[in-house]
């Protein structure tokens, strides 16, 4: 069975740490840094990479759209 | 797998709508706003219909709403967003209109001109986001403040012997018969967040075979406004706004759901 392997990408300047999109995540990726960015907020990042699957939840859920998601199918 | 290997352009699955501008947005962290704006423009995108959209931007927290949309967005005078959009909709009546509202705006000063805008039936979308308070002018109450909550204009939490009771504005307007669809969303979850994409989609679907006026309320959270961190807002709202304000549709097809 193909095996999907995701990554999200977090445009960290606009990123404002609101934390929507860690209890949206089924698998536990997404934790606040932290750092900071230049606004002072706690950004977002994947803390645990290896069990993104890609499934976009965080992104639909983050208001301030700063979310990409990426998506592979490992053979 | 190394993560550089997954993030290339081609296998890009989700990014932000090129309909939102690359502004960052005005909003407190978490606000629902951002969500109901992000949703908003992917089903306009996914129409096609960006050149033949106007929208129309009220007062409150989302009256810049014309400097993230990258439509043609006009705004209105305080809760008169419906009236303007019904002069647009009449002159043009092949663009697609829609106003984008909040609580104090659509439910109180704007009351008036929401119903009538329903009962008239013109065929325009109103996207009406309701948090129970008046967020940007420092979280004072609202028609839609639950009975005990506290705002900084009921510092005991609402009385609803004086206060008066919450405005369910979306019921209200579903017993006109000008309104075709009538449903009440939120996007605090993924799911909550695509049910309600799907009811923005076929509002403007109804607006295309001009059938009637779509109204939705997108039930959201105020987290500066209500005093919380942005998760345990949601989760409040889960707890206390739902139970007043249930999701679901309320009426389908110019029917009320029974």
């Amino acid at each position: 069975m193909a095996k999907i392997k995701g990554a999200i990408e977090v445009d960290v300047e606009k990123c404002k740490g609101c934390g929507v999109c860690i209890p949206a995540c089924p698998t536990d990726v997404i934790l606040l840094a932290k750092n900071v960015n230049g606004k002072g907020y706690h950004y977002a990042y994947m803390e645990n990479p290896e069990a993104c699957i890609g499934c976009v939840n965080c992104a639909i859920v983050c208001p301030d759209g700063v979310i990409s998601v990426y998506k592979v199918k490992v053979a | 797998m190394d993560i550089k290997d997954i993030i290339k352009p081609e296998n890009l699955v989700y990014k932000r709508t090129e309909l939102m501008t690359d502004k960052a947005l005005s909003y407190c962290p978490g606000c629902g706003h951002g969500t109901a704006h992000n949703i908003t423009m992917e089903v306009i995108e996914e129409m096609g219909i960006w050149e033949d959209t106007i929208g129309v931007a009220p007062v409150g927290c989302s009256v810049l709403a014309y400097e993230f949309m990258n439509i043609d967005m006009t705004q209105a005078a305080h809760g008169r967003a419906p009236a303007v959009a019904t002069g647009i909709k009449r002159v043009w009546p092949d663009k697609f209109v829609f106003t984008y509202q909040g609580d104090g705006d659509l439910a109180a000063i704007g009351g008036n001109e929401t119903i009538h805008a329903c009962n008239r039936g013109e065929n325009i979308v109103i996207i009406f986001i309701n948090n129970g308070i008046y967020g940007m002018t420092g979280g004072q109450m609202a028609p839609t403040t639950l009975p005990g909550m506290k705002s900084s204009t009921s510092p005991y939490g609402r009385d609803i012997s004086t206060m008066g009771h919450p405005l369910k504005m979306t019921e209200l307007v579903a017993q006109l018969p000008g309104t075709y669809f009538v449903t009440r969303q939120a996007v605090h979850t993924p799911n909550a967040v695509r049910k309600a994409k799907k009811a923005i989609r076929k509002a403007f679907e109804i607006q295309k075979e001009k059938k009637g006026l779509a109204f939705i309320e997108i039930v959201s959270n105020c987290n500066s406004g209500w005093k919380m961190e942005p998760v345990d807002s949601n989760n409040w709202m889960v707890d206390n706004m739902f139970p007043y304000f249930p999701l679901g549709d309320i009426k389908v097809n110019g029917e009320l759901v029974k």
